[in-house]
């Protein structure tokens, strides 16, 4: 209960203030969400792709 | 929650209509009274009913998927069953996975395998040189590459048409200029444009690897037109193409054995790049796609549910009008 009248009168009581919450936390949201799901393809392919191999081409390397 | 209704209480209810109020309540909730048994309610529940179609459905389904015809059901044809073509078997592809990309060494090999191989008479009309770059090949090799083939430009200030080396924006030279010499040099017949093979045959990546690796004799009886070859894989049985995989006939840089399987597979793969460019990407989008999409079913799951607790929970009572004049 106090959680909650916490949290109301932290973001939800003005709109000012809810709506730049929503903006931070959806831009976190996708760029952390987007780095997550990369990061667990990138295991999951690991030695698959391109960038796994490039060094054994590229010139500067 | 499905069965709060038993599947005869709506018979029973319009039946019970006229009758009085303590009646229509019993009725309501047949399912929870103690005069229906167990094995009663579970047999008229909706849920039962549901579960037991969904079976019935389902075992048809796997019947029929297994055995290519529904169950008692005969098949009459008018046509042989070569003419479909051996069913190719199932490999197990690097990227056959809903959360597997290509395997792009495989997709670089399979790149010189078509280079050296498939070029003399497929055309690859799809594919630029800068489509290679970060799939297969660095930037400097793509351009190394472009530069050794002579493309017609212009016309230049003379009006004249001029030869010049390719560049990463052109695509990949064709073996003939038209598809008429195509077939004067292949006797009759048109290779097709491996652009989009690995999507264009029934079949995909597993057709077109068979297809390359099953040139076998022609079985006894089977007669092949001169100038033919025998491939089960290809409908009808009878390809213009002879066997062009050997083992040895590439040598890979990577020092990979170069066996026909090996070639096959890696050109394959190559061909898989090219048909479907987009695909690693697709796939990593499907992940991102599958995860926010059921986590905002599950949320409106919820929000439904509370949102209806009001109505779902209202109680309604009815008292009938007393009548005052008798």
């Amino acid at each position: 209960m106090a959680l909650s009248n916490t949290i109301y009168n932290a973001v939800f009581k003005r709109n000012s203030v809810f709506v730049t919450t929503i903006f931070i936390g959806a831009f976190a949201f996708g760029i952390g969400f987007d780095t997550g799901v990369q990061k667990f393809w990138d295991s999951y392919n690991k030695g698959k792709q391109w960038k796994d191999i490039r060094h054994k081409y590229v010139q500067e390397s | 929650m499905l069965s709060r209704l038993s599947a005869g209480a709506f018979r029973k209810a319009a039946l019970g209509a006229s009758r009085n109020t303590p009646r229509s309540s019993s009725v309501r909730f047949a399912s929870s009274n103690a005069s229906a048994s167990a094995f009663e309610s579970v047999m008229s529940s909706r849920a039962t009913l549901a579960s037991v179609s969904l079976f019935t459905a389902g075992t048809v389904a796997w019947y029929t998927h297994l055995y290519g015809s529904l169950p008692f059901v005969g098949e009459v044809h008018a046509s042989h069953l070569s003419d479909e073509g051996l069913h190719p078997a199932s490999y197990p592809w690097p990227h056959k996975g809903i959360l597997d990309s290509f395997d792009h060494a495989s997709i670089r090999r399979g790149y010189q395998v078509y280079r050296e191989v498939c070029a003399a008479c497929h055309s690859l009309d799809r594919i630029a040189w800068r489509n290679l770059v970060g799939v297969s090949h660095t930037v400097d090799e793509a351009r190394t590459m472009a530069e050794e083939v002579e493309y017609t430009d212009g016309p230049n200030s003379e009006g004249e048409m001029f030869q010049r080396p390719g560049k990463l924006a052109d695509y990949m030279p064709a073996p003939y200029p038209n598809e008429e010499a195509a077939r004067a040099s292949n006797g009759g017949a048109y290779p097709p444009d491996l652009s989009l093979i690995i999507k264009a045959r029934h079949g995909g990546a597993d057709y077109v690897f068979s297809l390359l690796t099953g040139y076998i004799d022609p079985p006894a009886g089977v007669e092949i037109r001169e100038g033919m070859n025998y491939n089960p894989f290809f409908p009808g049985g009878a390809i213009s193409m002879a066997r062009v995989l050997f083992d040895g006939l590439v040598e890979y840089d990577d020092g990979t054995p170069a066996t026909t399987s090996q070639m096959a597979k890696d050109v394959v793969e190559f061909l898989s790049w090219a048909a479907e460019p987009e695909h690693d990407e697709r796939k990593k989008t499907g992940i991102k796609a599958v995860i926010i999409m059921s986590t905002l079913f599950a949320l409106s799951l919820y929000v439904k549910r509370f949102k209806w607790n009001v109505i779902k929970n209202r109680k309604i009572t009815y008292s009938p009008p007393v009548d005052k004049t008798h």
